[in-house]
């Protein structure tokens, strides 16, 4: 396909980022993050299925401020990723495409994956 | 696969800058790729101040303006200086776009203008397209019947039935948006991108092209199709106007519903 001689003109460094595509490359590193989450909730599972000792071990590591860090993170992904997931129904339904509605959708999901993320923290203490 | 960093020989390097000669006092800067494949040295940034008295409105004028009367040896292509011919397309300020159609008011502070991107660069703003036009001919874009025409007249549609085919019939394949889309950058051997999606959904909704199951077929594969994310960067970016994004989601609807 392409010539080894020619040289590549510059893609990812040079592009302007539209919002859509921030929110679709965000949609993947949610999913992503979300794998890891699911075995840090099994290993959750798991401890607390070994009596207080390792429990324990856990809710210290994740009381502390980077564990912490992480549960608003993972929340946030979990958020995200489910909204953003319900936009994606939608397009699959072939709705919402044009360009307004697109950038209206992609501004609409991130402030609510952060809104959800905020009443699910405050709920919590 | 997806690669971030460019290949060793495509790393641009700082180029010359052209300065206006005295006198001159509205001047805009633009900086322009640069590749000479003779020399074979890697890939430069050039700047020229652009006296804009004496200039176009329109980038593609900088840019003549610039070969005319400042370094001849810049290479672009371009035709008809009017957004229907598609030779002008390049990224300019971030986006892909045609020259020809982008004012330079709407550009803040200096216009950086690269080839369209992840492309091979033959000479300068001039990308090789072969791979592009050879995904466009793989979707056959042309009428396919297995009825023979009626004797007395054309093959006929309805209002209705041509307004479906208007609007992605109005591509003029500048490449602008396959280029623009990162699927496409990391899969260009395999998925067909927006463009050749475009003109293959104008004859899937076609009333008079009758061979929607076979072009169908061809398109049900984990990548020529189905490696649109919905990013929607070639709708973004499309200097027409156009929607491809969304005329891929209605060939992935057909998929769906021809198997109930």
């Amino acid at each position: 396909m392409s010539n080894p001689q020619r040289p590549l003109s510059p893609h990812l460094s040079i592009y302007r980022w539209p919002i859509t595509m921030m929110t679709s490359i965000l949609h993947r590193v949610t999913g992503l993050g979300l794998s890891v989450g699911f075995i840090v909730l099994c290993v959750w599972l798991f401890d607390a299925a070994s009596g207080p000792g390792p429990y324990r071990l856990f809710t210290t590591a994740f009381g502390s401020i980077i564990g912490k860090i992480l549960l608003v993170g993972w929340s946030f992904a979990f958020f995200y990723h489910l909204s953003n997931g319900i936009r994606h129904l939608v397009w699959d339904a072939g709705r919402g495409f044009e360009k307004a509605t697109a950038n209206a959708s992609a501004w609409f999901v991130l402030i609510l994956a952060t809104l959800l993320t905020a009443v699910f923290w405050w709920i919590r203490s | 696969m997806a690669e971030f960093r460019l290949p060793k020989n495509s790393r641009i390097t700082k180029g010359r800058h052209f300065a206006a000669a005295s006198g001159v006092t509205n001047v805009r800067q633009i900086a322009v790729y640069r590749y000479d494949p003779v020399s074979g040295d890697n890939p430069r940034m050039d700047t020229y101040d652009v006296d804009m008295d004496s200039c176009g409105p329109m980038v593609l004028d900088a840019l003549i303006k610039v070969k005319n009367e400042i370094d001849p040896t810049l290479t672009f292509r371009r035709s008809c200086r009017e957004g229907i011919c598609g030779s002008c397309a390049m990224n300019i300020d971030g986006g892909n776009t045609l020259a020809c159609t982008r004012a330079i008011d709407d550009v803040k502070g200096s216009i950086k203008i690269y080839p369209l991107p992840h492309m091979p660069v033959v000479k300068d703003l001039v990308p090789d397209l072969t791979n592009f036009y050879a995904q466009y001919a793989s979707i056959k874009p042309w009428l396919q019947t297995r009825t023979p025409p009626p004797p007395d007249r054309e093959r006929l549609q309805s209002k209705d039935d041509q307004e479906l085919i208007n609007e992605p019939a109005a591509c003029i394949l500048c490449a602008c948006c396959s280029t623009s889309c990162p699927s496409y950058w990391w899969n260009s051997d395999r998925y067909l991108g927006p463009a050749a999606l475009l003109a293959s959904y104008r004859w899937l909704v076609d009333s008079r092209d009758e061979a929607t199951g076979e072009r169908l077929d061809e398109l049900e594969d984990p990548f020529r199709l189905y490696r649109c994310h919905t990013i929607m960067n070639c709708t973004q970016t499309c200097p027409k106007g156009l929607n491809p994004a969304q005329a891929i989601a209605e060939t992935k609807k057909m998929l769906v519903e021809r198997k109930f």
